[in-house]
């Protein structure tokens, strides 16, 4: 279960998607996002979704990956809507038997919130999916850069953020060791209650930390001995640079978020 | 001739060097056992010299001295002309001395092969062509080429460990400190290993120092220094120091299989491989089929 993350994880590929500079698509997947909240009826809700989906395509990642990165927020997803279509009211009532009332209004918000939540996932897991890791802090860093005024060590943040992304796995990896270590000691981490099970989890908790800052130690040293002393001076293998595909899709961008505020002045807002 | 000169030119030096990693507790004011003591060495350029000893012989903190980790609490370590004491050498050595360690794990820093491989070059602040050419020939010289996109966690005991060769070797650093490197690999992982530096060794001439626990690597280099306490015990080629099997032992090492077996049948040569106890065993049964 916890091996379903897929933040970060990254689909090797040379679509349009992938080749797009990183720095443009971090921002123009935040414009999106953004733009996803802006849709106030079914028409500019419309555009988003062929939007998405346009995207999805392009990025040449199987359909089935994009699906796979949906699993974990099912739960979410279903919980909003139901709670949206019982605790929405307004417009005409479909429904009524006792204190419960499914109206117009309620279905309507749970289609959006739900549609909302698919396609915020969906878009940020295709950044994930088209951009390497080391890439994407890169593109972070040199967004970040004029934070530097402040004396924010961007540099620093985009680093840990690299190692976080890295060790992810090797953790994952290290917390089933310890609990197949404990397991083989007797410790008992499935059954009891909430309390008992939080208190079991203490044997994995305190291994892991341990052997966490062993880690730690043993990677500063390596990236000591490979010249790591920070930011400064240091160059980068690949190069950002922004084309003109870069603007078209820039340009894209801006086009659906007009698209979508024409949308919703021209035609009635449902939400 | 000119390899015998190449050979002639010392790249690390130790000089009577000793390290200790608490000199002195603060309460007690004992002072502890040093890791290190009193150790002479010089290496030479393009050797390959495996370092070996039982646990807890030094073997570790022998290495990290080599490239300005630690710090001699007496004596002098000097790389290329560059004493380890001075701060300001300390990213100049890395630039001359590069290492590698046991588990592959917490060395990769990057989640793609190729952007792990090129961490070294960038902090090194070289121009972006000149490292992706490097990246590339690094990956090509440890056999990793067609991995460069794939994700390290993804691959296996040996091939990460190549990849962290590989990550060193795009330095390019003259020496490269091994430590332990196959500790975590199976035979098959192993022999990728060794067999990737002995290549490096032999064709790029970069000198390699190799602390291993595997006789059988042991033998493959062209020096062994053997540790115990702290100290350099045994020092010489692969066939001196094995033809002193008791003494070997007495630092609670082995000899390789093959020198064991030759020595059990009262074979006076030396044998080191697999393959020159078959040649001693033919030669001495002398046809007899
Ligand atoms: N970080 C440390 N702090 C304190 N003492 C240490 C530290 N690392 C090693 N030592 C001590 O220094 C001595 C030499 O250790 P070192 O790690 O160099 O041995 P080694 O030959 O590499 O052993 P191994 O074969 O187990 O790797 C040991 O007695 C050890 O206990
Ligand atoms: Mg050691």
């Amino acid at each position: 279960m916890i091996s379903d993350i897929t933040i970060g994880q990254y689909y090797s590929g040379n679509s349009v998607l992938h080749r797009m500079d990183a720095r443009m698509k971090l921002i123009l997947t935040f414009a999106s996002i953004v733009a996803i909240f802006l849709c106030k009826n079914f028409f500019s809700l419309g555009l988003m979704v062929i939007f998405t989906v346009a995207a999805t395509l392009l990025s040449c990642v199987p359909a089935k990956m994009v699906i796979k990165s949906l699993k974990p927020i099912i739960v979410i997803l279903i919980f909003t809507a139901v709670l949206n279509i019982f605790y929405t009211t307004g417009g005409d009532t479909y429904f009524k038997w006792k204190f419960i009332e499914i109206t117009e209004e309620g279905v309507n918000t749970a289609i959006f919130m739900a549609i909302r939540i698919v396609s915020l996932v969906v878009l940020s897991s295709l950044l994930t999916y088209t951009t390497t890791p080391t890439l994407l802090t890169d593109a972070l860093e040199r967004i970040l850069s004029p934070l530097k005024v402040f004396k924010i060590k961007v540099h620093t943040l985009a680093m840990m953020m690299t190692l976080a992304l890295r060790f992810i796995p090797t953790l994952i990896e290290e917390i089933n060791r310890i609990m197949n270590a404990q397991k083989a000691r007797g410790a008992d981490l499935e059954t009891g209650g909430i309390v008992a099970r939080a208190k079991a989890l203490i044997p994995i908790f305190i291994p892991l930390m341990i052997s966490s800052f062993r880690r730690a130690y043993e990677l500063a040293f390596a990236m000591t001995c490979r010249g790591y002393t920070g930011g400064e001076g240091r160059t980068r293998m690949k190069q950002m640079k922004l084309r003109v595909s870069d603007f078209i899709a820039c340009a894209v961008v801006c086009a659906l978020v007009g698209g979508i505020i024409a949308l919703n002045i021209y035609f009635e807002a449902v939400i | 001739m000119i390899s015998g000169m190449i050979m002639d030119e010392k790249i690390i030096e130790f000089n009577n060097v000793t390290f200790m990693y608490d000199a002195e507790d603060e309460e007690t004011g004992v002072v502890s056992a040093p890791a290190v003591k009193g150790i002479t060495l010089a290496i030479n350029r393009g050797e390959f010299m495996a370092v070996l000893g039982r646990n807890g012989s030094g073997k570790s903190t022998l290495a990290k001295l080599c490239n300005a980790i630690y710090e001699p609490y007496e004596g002098d370590v000097i790389v290329e002309g560059m004493n380890t004491r001075e701060e300001e050498n300390g990213d100049k050595i890395r630039r001359k001395v590069g290492m590698v360690f046991q588990n592959p794990d917490n060395q990769i820093v990057a989640t793609i092969v190729e952007d792990d491989v090129a961490f070294g070059p960038e902090n090194l602040g070289i121009e972006p062509k000149e490292i992706r050419r490097r990246v590339d020939e690094a990956l090509k010289s440890v056999n990793m080429y067609e991995h460069r996109l794939r994700q390290p966690h993804n691959l296996s005991g040996g091939q990460k460990q190549r990849v962290a060769i590989a990550g060193v070797l795009a330095m390019q650093t003259d020496c490269i400190v091994l430590d332990e490197p196959t500790a975590m690999l199976d035979p098959v992982g192993r022999a990728e290993v060794l067999q990737t530096v002995k290549r490096l060794n032999k064709e790029l001439g970069i000198t390699v120092i190799m602390v291993t626990h595997f006789m059988d690597e042991a033998v493959e280099a062209d020096r062994v220094v053997v540790m115990s306490s702290g100290e350099v015990v045994m020092d010489g080629t692969p066939q001196q120091v094995f033809s002193d099997i008791e003494k070997v032992r007495a630092y609670g090492l082995d000899v390789p299989q093959s020198t064991a077996l030759c020595a059990a049948l009262s074979i006076k040569e030396n044998v080191l491989n697999a393959q020159q106890c078959v040649d001693v065993i033919d030669r001495i049964c002398g046809g007899v089929k």
